[in-house]
């Protein structure tokens, strides 16, 4: 039973949403609040549940007292809902930020700098594809990384080299949005497969029902607008 | 008004209705396409298939359910791979859904397919606050920062532990994320720092950001959205969702692809009439 009501919810709250790209309407409002609503209560249970007992109430409790200052500055960042106070959130910010950066500061650099300018040290002095590919990534390094300096006028070969810079640019633009929107549309498949799978017997045809109540109400809405407005006149 | 000034001004709720029913066609009508195996995904099957039978695999699930329609799919079937190979499965999660949805794959794949044992072929040490500081501690010591598994039992009573201190004892690592924690920081911890072999899985939007990696040899193999989990399911000769969904995908892409088109040449022509 648990399940088909499960079922029936999801199915209401996917086609409540998608009925936004028909046009704005209280069911996607609803929708909207509901998530909105159980979002904030959901994660605020999962956070106590996960974060702040095990991580400061048990250990706390076990003795381990060097707990409670994280707990105190964990208080101090809620301070920013008071005006007045708002100030003292700000040493707790910097603590997180300063002991971040330092933290990541050099895996960072090794990771995402160094080891990126080592990968462009490539060979091209064979007659074969890894070359090319090889010539293609250094071309296209170095034309970026001009296009980005701003100390001289992109003018000349100079500028020629910055414009070469913007299209591989464009095409590292155009590589991610493709890959956004397969992305987007993988989703898509994710919520019409559970549709699918809904409105079947076994889940007492939850799809098909709700949407035509769905659309029925649409039409209702229509008419009595169409009918009021014919009044007006 | 002609064919172009109709096209230019065409309601974008027939766009919505006709990609609605490029993704529900394929679904309610299967169409089986080929698919072929990118390098990427082909060298993160590789790395796990050369793993001898009883080595470690962590697999840290970083994401949540917004995103399962993408990278669940690669769970199954990473899963699916690592224990027909013998392979012990460790399952972390930096994201605080990460450690349900680990149970879930683990009740599809470890209990009703292969007949694993909890504790002795596969554990969920559950999830743990702290991103990167928690791959930090793992490096270390494992039983440190997750002193329990993700239902409190200790992990010096579960024997696939006995003889795993931190990440020296893990064979492969292979990240499944949908952001921050996740990959970058997988790369930056257990692959700069411990010189661990790190494979991942990601969402196709974050994909993109990791190339990079794979060209540096920092990442071993990725799987990079719903068609990089379609690749692995290829592989490991199961097809599942992934495989399924790939069809209304093509099909999904090429109405979109179908609009791009339209959109220029009207833009074109529009441009054209301009000047004239």
């Amino acid at each position: 039973m648990s399940t088909i009501l499960g079922a029936w919810v999801a199915v209401a709250l996917t086609l409540f949403i998608f009925s936004f790209l028909y046009k704005d309407n209280p069911f996607y409002k609803f929708a909207e609040h509901i998530f909105v609503g159980v979002s904030a209560g959901y994660w605020v249970v999962y956070e106590y549940h996960n974060v702040i007992r095990p991580n400061l109430i048990e250990p706390v409790s076990q003795g381990q007292y060097i707990y409670i200052v994280s707990g105190i500055m964990g208080v101090m960042m809620l301070t920013r809902v008071l005006p007045k106070v708002g100030w003292i959130s700000r040493w707790a910010i910097a603590f997180t930020v300063g002991m971040g950066a330092g933290y990541s500061f050099i895996t960072y650099l090794q990771s995402n700098a160094l080891d990126q300018v080592k990968a462009t040290l490539l060979p091209v002095n064979t007659l074969d594809f890894h070359a090319f590919n090889n010539a293609l990534i250094i071309v296209g390094v170095f034309c970026a990384l001009v296009y980005f300096f701003f100390s001289k006028e992109h003018k000349g070969i100079f500028g020629g080299v910055a414009k070469v810079g913007i299209w591989f640019l464009m095409i590292t633009f155009g590589a991610s949005f493709g890959y956004t929107v397969m992305a987007r549309i993988s989703l898509l498949i994710g919520r019409c497969t559970d549709l699918v799978t809904f409105s079947s017997k076994e889940y007492s045809y939850a799809t098909p029902i709700l949407l035509l109540c769905i659309v029925a109400a649409f039409v209702i809405a229509e008419l009595r607008g169409k009918s009021s407005a014919s009044d007006r006149v | 008004m002609n064919l172009f000034d109709k096209l230019k001004h065409i309601d974008r709720r027939i766009i919505f209705v006709l990609i609605a029913l490029s993704v529900l066609i394929p679904i309610l009508i299967p169409i089986r396409l080929k698919i072929h195996v990118s390098q990427p995904v082909q060298s993160l099957y590789d790395e796990v298939d050369r793993l001898p039978p009883g080595s470690n695999i962590l697999m840290a699930f970083d994401y949540g359910p917004s995103t399962m329609p993408e990278v669940h799919p690669m769970a199954l079937a990473l899963l699916r791979h690592a224990f027909s190979k013998d392979l012990k499965v460790i399952a972390v999660a930096l994201w605080p859904e990460g450690a349900s949805l680990a149970q879930d794959v683990f009740g599809v794949v470890a209990e009703d397919e292969f007949h694993k044992a909890y504790g002795v072929d596969y554990v969920n040490l559950g999830f743990k606050a702290g991103g990167i500081v928690v791959i930090q501690a793992l490096g270390t010591s494992i039983s440190a920062i997750f002193p329990t598994d993700h239902t409190g039992t200790p992990l010096e009573t579960l024997p696939i532990m006995e003889k795993v201190a931190n990440l020296d004892d893990i064979g492969l690592i292979v990240d499944l994320s949908a952001g921050d924690p996740g990959i970058r920081h997988w790369v930056m911890i257990a692959q700069a720092r411990y010189q661990k072999k790190v494979g991942g899985g990601c969402t196709a939007v974050s994909a993109p950001a990791f190339y990079p990696y794979l060209q540096t040899g920092q990442l071993v193999g990725l799987l990079g959205g719903l068609v990089g989990a379609a690749e692995y399911e290829t592989l490991v000769k199961h097809p599942d969702s992934a495989t399924a969904g790939m069809s209304s995908q093509a099909l999904s892409h090429a109405v979109i692809i179908l609009f791009i088109l339209i959109g220029n040449i009207t833009y074109f022509i529009e441009r054209r009439r301009a000047k004239k």
